[in-house]
């Protein structure tokens, strides 16, 4: 058993503490002196051009301090993108520009048109209302493949078209991959929508400037993933300010699921307002708000092709994707639908062949970006689905082909031909463990007895390969990133032994505070209380790129071993002084230095006070103080896997779908609290059934919101989602960091969607509806119904 | 939310002259009135809560009748009609959350007539009258398409009375978002015949299935409706369903409640 509070420990979660009894400090607890309050007026059609704003009925109200429109931000940049994609031509993508507030034209419902700051937020309100905009409403273009088409109207009048970029992956090996499609003994077609889906963390977006002249200094308090990486884009790009003058503060955080890693207007306006005002300025979005400018994620349209050979080999893998960008570029938003995705589409096959194309387009919704998961949910899904569905046209056991193609324990390290190398991985373990803890060899007697009871009842099975701990700094800098991808943590032992601390990785709901913890903690053999995780402050945490991408332990946490091994070896110095011995025969256990074959000892408090106060201490070789930072660039991705089984019933009459059980079996390399990590995956999934079943972001013909609240926005809710069994003692340890440890943060999200379909059209199958071979996400009671009945 | 004047009379009389002021209209659980008005939907100027008046809260046997004050929350519905008529207390006991049951009202509900709506569909099928300060309405008469009543203004709903029926149940299909009816059927068996009412289906609001009732008044079973289905005319397409599929869970919802009346 590991040592409580140590590597291996299910330790409780210290944050819960403040979390369930309601004392975590997000950032609408907040509340500055003076604080004024702005409501942001949103355009509510889809496309139009700005004939005229007047503001001056709305300036005249009670408590109006100022109103903002695109006319006091001329002087200031917009919002800018964090990548840039090449075509498949070697151009760079179509970039406009995204304002602040918008200039000249609105884009997308909820497009900020201007901005009422007041004493109050009710009275910003009140007097937007009495603001006069007069708009043209023009045609709008919404459907992606229409939104290409010649005479579409142009979400951006100054581009050429709506195409942002057309993107081919890998290029060179294009006519390889047709020439497979020629020679293939089978072809296996699926076209299929991974629906747009809105975020929807529990938390709204909040974001509270201030100014404080007299030093000249900025703050943002605001809700995000990643502090650092809104201080970089805010200052230099959009309001000119040097970081030593700009100060991001992201508190607690009520989940973001990457819809708080992007840099947002309303981040920018309430900055820039306070520094106008030189009052603080604090903008809580409403959850109708959050539907019409949170970036929203997914929204592909895909056409997937397999070729395989007369012995059932995968020889070719061959798509065309339609991926949505919305209005305006969101930060990570070109890398989703290319770097993020057509990496992942070799899946856990040994595929020789693949090419990925996909046609951003610009359209007059809501920008689409990361949403859990990220472009690797897309490419699971496409995959998983044709694998099963070949399975089917080729009558093979669906298990069994996917065996057959998977690459094989010894083929590691694997290079595949979308431009990433595996490490290490076992599938087949996988695999196996799921069909095991799902009891798979019952599943027959199961599927008789509902079959009693008038249900039908399917297994569907995906297995998953992600890409996560993002990123190395130089790869991705090649592939258009206009940032690094390290992390950095910085390890304060004070004096008495007890240890800050803080980390470039922000913790919203991960449990950071735990595990960095139980690390630190586990290395240096001391209890974990002991140990406190701070982060989220740009003031006094080192540069780091945030928590997205399930990277926070894989990069996070192996820039926090790198700085304790730095303490580690810095303190064994001062032991070997203090012990009068040698520093090579010093060994450090259980907190406490030793000299290798004797008694002598001191412990760990004694070394650290000695290290602040340094009357016995080799002053002339060595500093005092015991404070190391060290930033950590992975040198590759880590490659988390695994098999999902998803056992369901549909019930004939309504379509409707009820799962059963869920199986994950993941491969999650080493885990350092194994009870957080099946938290994880327990999310992951709740989401991934959300998508599969529920979740469907829909925009009419006008460019307006459908479902714009959770009244139609249909969430997942507790008794939607089954028990979960969850393992993760299939481990291939990742062979590049130092805890071996691989991320489990989007695995859920990722491997579920294809398993729930699969096991929807296993069902219906199992039950004589030959003919239905695919039905999109979501599948809802009436999509079901409609395709069994050919509706 | 704009402003405006709250009042809290203690009587229906009080209540009924409070409502004679501009723009002044009743509150009772709040549950849809506040949400459309936090939206700015809806502007008015005085509200008159309900909530006050005791005459208007309870739940009482009449003879063969179950009155239900209009002020009364679904969740005491769902408490304290159980012994006389269960599936009433089961439709109460399904609707919203327990903040939405312990706050929103069957007077709210009727008044509102959303077309998704539970009640409706129980005041209808057991052909309940509803009782207004100034007179009592058939339930055939009262529901008048979507949103839409024959309450007058300023008239407000004190009772509802249900003749308890020997056997009913209520097959509710929820909306995957809302979890209002996406279709739901209220069957209820009186000795002079079968009355079966559907919620969540038409654009026209709650209404009799008309078919269903003959085919069940002359042979009270599931197997009676087989081969009977509803027609998609003027049934609701959504995100949700379409016509087609609503129709078709008129038929399914109706067995469902058949099979499960007691
Ligand atoms: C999250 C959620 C889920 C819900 N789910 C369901 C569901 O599954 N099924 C369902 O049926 N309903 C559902 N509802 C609606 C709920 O039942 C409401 O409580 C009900 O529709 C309105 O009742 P109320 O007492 O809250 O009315 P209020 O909101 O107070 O009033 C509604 C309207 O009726 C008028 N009114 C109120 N009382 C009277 C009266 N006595 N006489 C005349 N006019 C009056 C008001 O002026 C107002 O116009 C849900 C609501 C929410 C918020």
């Amino acid at each position: 058993m590991p040592k409580d509070g140590g590597i291996g420990a299910s330790t409780k979660r210290r944050e819960d503490l403040r979390f369930l009894t309601g004392n975590g400090r997000y950032t609408d607890d907040l509340n500055l002196r003076g604080q004024l309050h702005a409501y942001f007026l949103r355009s509510q059609v889809a496309h139009g051009r700005i004939d005229k704003i007047d503001t001056a009925d709305a300036a005249a109200m009670p408590g109006v301090v100022r109103i903002f429109t695109a006319k006091d931000f001329e002087a200031v940049g917009g919002i800018p993108c964090g990548w840039q994609v090449t075509d498949k031509h070697g151009q760079p993508m179509q970039e406009p520009k995204h304002p602040v507030l918008a200039e000249g034209k609105v884009r997308h419902v909820g497009d900020p048109i201007a901005v009422v700051v007041a004493e109050s937020a009710e009275q910003a309100r009140d007097a937007s209302e009495a603001i006069v905009v007069d708009i043209t409403e023009l045609p709008a273009a919404v459907d992606m493949k229409a939104a290409l088409a010649a005479d579409a109207p142009k979400v951006h009048d100054d581009l050429t078209s709506n195409l942002c970029y057309d993107w081919g992956f890998v290029e060179e090996n294009k006519a390889a991959v047709d020439e497979a499609f020629a020679n293939a003994a089978h072809v296996t077609t699926l076209e299929l929508v991974n629906q747009r889906l809105v975020a929807n963390p529990m938390e709204p977006r909040v974001a509270v400037g201030d100014y404080d002249p007299w030093n000249d200094q900025s703050t943002l308090y605001t809700t995000s993933q990643n502090p650092h990486v809104i201080r970089l884009l805010m200052g230099a790009f959009v309001l000119g300010i040097p970081e030593h003058k700009l100060r991001v503060v992201a508190p607690d955080v009520g989940g973001g699921f990457g819809s708080k890693i992007f840099h947002y207007a309303e981040e920018a306006f309430c900055t820039f307002a306070a520094r106008q005002l030189k009052k603080p300025v604090k903008w809580t979005s409403s959850r109708s708000e959050a539907f019409l400018s949170d970036a929203q994620g997914r929204d592909h349209v895909t056409k997937m092709q397999l070729a395989l050979d007369a012995d059932n080999n995968f020889t070719a893998i061959r798509t065309e994707t339609y991926a949505n960008m919305g209005a305006y570029l969101s930060t990570f938003a070109p890398s989703v639908p290319t770097w993020l995705h057509g990496t992942l589409m070799a899946g856990n096959y040994k595929t020789p062949l693949i090419y990925v194309n996909v046609k951003a387009v610009f359209t007059n919704t809501v920008p689409v970006d990361a949403y859990r998961g990220a472009g690797r949910p897309e490419a699971t899904y496409q995959l998983e689905r044709i694998v099963d569905k070949a399975a089917r046209e080729l009558g093979v056991d669906p298990i069994a082909l996917r065996r057959q193609n998977f690459i094989q324990p010894d083929q590691f390290p694997y290079a595949t031909p979308v431009a990433v190398e595996y490490d290490t991985g076992n599938y087949d373990a996988t695999m196996d463990k799921m069909l095991e803890v799902a009891d798979y060899a019952g599943f027959a007697a199961r599927a008789e007895e509902s079959k009693k009871r008038g249900k039908l009842r399917g297994f569907g099975i995906a297995h998953y390969i992600e890409a996560c701990g993002i990123a190395p700094s130089n790869l991705v800098g090649q592939l258009g990133a206009r940032a690094g991808l390290y992390e950095s943590a910085t390890v304060r032992v004070n004096a008495t032994g007890s240890i800050s601390v803080f980390t470039g990785s922000h913790s919203h709901g991960q449990g950071h505070e735990t595990t960095f913890a139980q690390v630190v903690a586990d290395m240096i053999g001391i209890d974990a209380g002991q140990v406190e995780i701070n982060h989220g402050d740009t003031s006094n945490t080192p540069m780091g790129m945030g928590t997205y991408g399930s990277r926070s332990l894989a990069v996070g946490g192996s820039a926090l071993v790198k700085a304790t091994n730095k303490i580690i070896n810095k303190a064994k110095k001062i032991a070997a002084h203090l012990l009068e011995a040698a520093e090579a025969d010093i060994e450090l256990k259980d907190g406490k230095f030793s000299v290798a074959g004797t008694d002598k000892a001191v412990d760990w408090a004694g070394v650290t006070l000695a290290a602040y106060v340094p009357h016995n201490y080799p002053l002339e070789s060595m500093e005092p103080g015991l404070e190391e930072t060290a930033f950590y660039d992975p040198s590759n991705f880590t490659y988390p896997a695994g098999a999902y089984g998803c056992e369901l019933e549909v019930d004939p009459e309504t379509g409707k779908v009820e799962i059963l059980a869920f199986t994950a079996a993941d491969d999650f390399g080493n885990v350092v609290n194994p009870m957080i990590v099946e938290g994880q995956v327990h999310g992951g999934l709740a989401q991934g059934i959300g998508q599969a079943l529920m979740e469907n972001c829909v925009y009419d013909a006008d460019g307006q919101l459908v479902s714009g609240s959770f009244m139609d926005y249909a969430m997942p809710r507790a008794d939607d989602v089954p028990n979960y069994k969850v393992d993760h003692s299939c481990n291939t340890p990742c062979t590049h960091n130092p805890l071996g440890v691989k991320g489990c943060g989007e695995a859920g999200a990722i491997g579920s969607p294809p398993a729930v379909i699969n096991g929807v059209i296993d069902a219906l199958q199992r039950g004589g509806y030959s003919h239905v071979t695919h039905i999109d996400m979501p599948a809802s009671p009436s999509r079901v119904w409609a395709a069994m009945n050919g509706k | 939310m704009y402003n405006f004047d709250f009042v809290k009379p203690a009587s229906v009389a009080d209540a009924v002259a409070a409502l004679a002021g501009e723009e002044a209209q009743p509150l009772s659980g709040g549950m849809t009135l506040l949400p459309s008005m936090k939206q700015r939907l809806n502007a008015p100027a005085t509200l008159v809560s309900l909530t006050g008046i005791d005459a208007l809260k309870g739940v009482c046997r009449e003879g063969n009748m179950l009155v239900i004050g209009a002020a009364t929350p679904h969740a005491v519905v769902a408490k304290e009609a159980a012994a006389d008529y269960p599936a009433l207390a089961a439709l109460a006991g399904q609707i919203g959350d327990p903040m939405v049951r312990n706050r929103g009202t069957i007077g709210g509900s009727l008044a509102n007539n959303d077309p998704s709506a539970c009640y409706p569909s129980a005041t209808l099928a057991s052909g309940a009258t509803i009782v207004t300060n100034t007179r009592e309405i058939a339930a055939d008469d009262f529901f008048q398409g979507m949103f839409s009543t024959a309450l007058h203004e300023g008239e407000i709903i004190t009772a509802v009375k249900f003749p308890i029926p020997e056997k009913a149940a209520y097959a509710k299909f929820m909306q995957p978002a809302s979890r209002f009816a996406l279709t739901g059927a209220f069957v209820a068996k009186y000795a002079d015949g079968v009355r079966v009412a559907i919620t969540g289906a038409s654009e026209g609001g709650v209404f009799r299935w008309s078919e269903g009732e003959a085919a069940l008044s002359s042979n009270f079973s599931a197997e009676a409706l087989n081969g009977l289905s509803a027609s998609a005319d003027g049934m609701i397409g959504d995100l949700h369903g379409t016509p087609d599929y609503r129709a078709h869970l008129v038929g399914v919802m109706t067995r469902r409640a058949v099979a499960a009346a007691h």
